[in-house]
């Protein structure tokens, strides 16, 4: 897959898919943190030791292929223009950090997009593996595989007693990363979302509102994911944040349930009154681009709005991004502008549904 | 209430974060606030560092402590990437793996407050390195299962484990004989 395939195309293959409970959790993430051994953090600015890591990558594994996920692509950072790595970064295949790194900066991306491993970020290596749904177990198990692959041809900075050395405090022992990303409308309007998040925050999880500030999650969004990475072994982390995801999932289905019989022709109203402005508005901000979605979304999981794919909130959502914008635009838009192209390409999009029917 | 950090001036920023449950109240005057990057809630790359400068143990340990030896940990220095005491609790970050060492007496309290309480690693051991490793711990986990298994008397379970753990330092002891660590 060339670079312009990865910039092109909004959705990444693996999205495609359909994974356990996607009518609420639209994605699992793994990401493992590790370094090489006694080369310096990329922390340490050291420019010298950072290429040297670079080059390992680069002979070690650029169109090497690994099982299922095929052939890795290696991309510099220093090689792609602004709009093209905030293209990457709304797909999540790189971090806004890597992406500053313009001298040693660089992503390995594997050909169906599933497996990103960043270079030079804050720590030498950051493996990166999505999977679309609820897919922890399974996320882990090939993230593991692809971190024994690496091995093979890397020695990695570790301590018997501190495990995987990180740059940061907070990475150290297992490296390990997993999050949830859930879509949780009927918990947001039923206002039980601010009740959830200090009861998930007690056991050592963190609940972040994706695309937004704070409690007020954009889209109602909400990544959950693993504080602890040091005294508790990979499975039992995955674990534990499975069983945690789970109780949620059982939570929204039935805060689905009780807004549909307590107000379901309001409901109905607030999901088609959204689907009117994203079908005929000219002009749409990102905030309000981004509740309209969810609440399609959500009127697509009810079954109350037909004809129309599950994915439209997945895509949208990325593709409404200032770097996506710009890139379909061919040219940097001002903010006024890209309200009113975001407009123009979720319309474009709608329609395109209907034809397809 | 006085400033937590100067000891000075009259505390006027009152902070209260959750970690893993547990509460922490930090008062401090303005001026210490500032320093500390408490006063600045906009950029969220520092409100990351500002969790993490909470970690340190710094309101402890240096209070408790002479003012010489307060200088001279924070100016010691690591030997693998130059990285002083001071940058790391400015930063919260390492710059190499023998920071790890160099910092050692201060890092425990820091892993406690962002691991619930822990300070050893208990998963993957890359296999590279692990070799014995992962045998070593087998038998220390197990030896303290033996241990409660006696109190609680069942010699049946513990015969068993006694006989795991003679297993494994047979073959750890076999392959170091054979050089294949």
């Amino acid at each position: 897959m060339s670079l312009q395939d990865f910039i092109n195309d909004a959705i990444s293959p693996w999205m495609n898919n359909e994974g356990n409970d996607s009518d609420i959790v639209l994605s699992t993430r793994i990401r493992l943190a590790r370094n090489l051994e006694q080369v310096p953090f990329p922390t340490s600015q050291d420019q010298a030791s950072q290429q040297k890591v670079l080059q390992h990558v680069e002979q070690e594994f650029n169109e090497q292929s690994y099982e299922s996920f095929k052939q890795f692509q290696l991309v510099k950072m220093g090689e792609l223009e602004p709009i093209e790595k905030r293209v990457l970064v709304e797909k999540h295949l790189i971090s806004p950090n890597l992406a500053e790194n313009t001298e040693t900066g660089a992503v390995l991306i594997s050909e169906n997009e599933q497996a990103s491993i960043m270079v030079n970020e804050e720590d030498h290596l950051r493996i990166q593996l999505y999977y679309p749904g609820f897919e922890l177990s399974e996320a882990l198990q090939q993230a593991q595989k692809l971190d024994d692959w690496f091995e093979e041809r890397t020695r990695y900075a570790f301590d018997e007693h501190k495990g995987y050395l990180t740059s940061c405090p907070t990475n150290v022992g297992t490296g390990l990363r997993a999050s949830i990303m859930m879509h949780l409308p009927a918990l947001t309007i039923t206002n039980q979302m601010n009740q959830i998040v200090p009861e998930i925050n007690k056991i050592g999880l963190v609940v972040r509102g994706i695309y937004g500030e704070g409690s007020e999650a954009l889209g109602q969004l909400y990544q959950i994911s693993n504080q602890m990475t040091l005294g508790k072994s990979e499975e039992d982390i995955v674990e534990d944040l499975k069983s945690v995801v789970k109780q949620v999932i059982e939570s929204e289905r039935k805060a689905r349930e009780w807004v549909m019989q307590q107000s379901g022709i309001q409901l109905e109203d607030r999901i088609f009154r959204s689907y009117g402005v994203l079908a005929h508005s000219r002009i749409i901000e990102s905030k309000e681009a981004a509740k309209c979605l969810s609440d399609v979304r959500l009127g697509i999981d009810l079954g109350l709005i037909k004809n129309v794919s599950k994915n439209i909130l997945n895509e949208l959502m990325v593709l409404t991004q200032p770097g996506f914008l710009q890139h379909y635009a061919k040219k940097s838009l001002h903010p006024n502008e890209r309200d009113w192209f975001r407009a123009n390409l979720i319309r474009e999009r709608l329609q395109l549904e209907q034809y397809k029917n | 209430m006085q400033c937590q950090k100067c000891q000075q001036h009259e505390a006027s920023v009152h902070y209260t974060q959750v970690v893993n449950g547990q509460k922490k109240e930090v008062h401090l005057c303005e001026q210490c606030a500032h320093e500390e990057g408490y006063m600045n809630f906009t950029n969220e790359s520092l409100s990351l560092h500002h969790f993490l400068t909470n970690m340190f143990p710094f309101d402890q340990a240096v209070n408790q402590q002479p003012k010489e030896q307060v200088q001279r940990d924070q100016g010691m220095t690591c030997e693998g990437c130059g990285l002083t005491y001071a940058q790391f609790r400015k930063k919260g970050k390492f710059g190499c793996s023998q920071c790890y060492e160099t910092f050692d007496s201060y890092l425990n309290p820091i892993f406690k407050r962002v691991h619930s309480g822990n300070t050893e690693h208990v998963g993957k051991i890359p296999k590279r390195i692990g070799g014995q490793l992962h045998k070593r711990k087998e038998i220390d986990q197990l030896k303290k299962e033996l241990q409660q298994l006696i109190e609680d008397e069942n010699f049946e379970e513990a015969a068993d484990i006694r006989d795991r753990i003679r297993t494994l330092k047979q073959e750890i002891a076999e392959s170091e004989k054979g050089g294949d660590a």
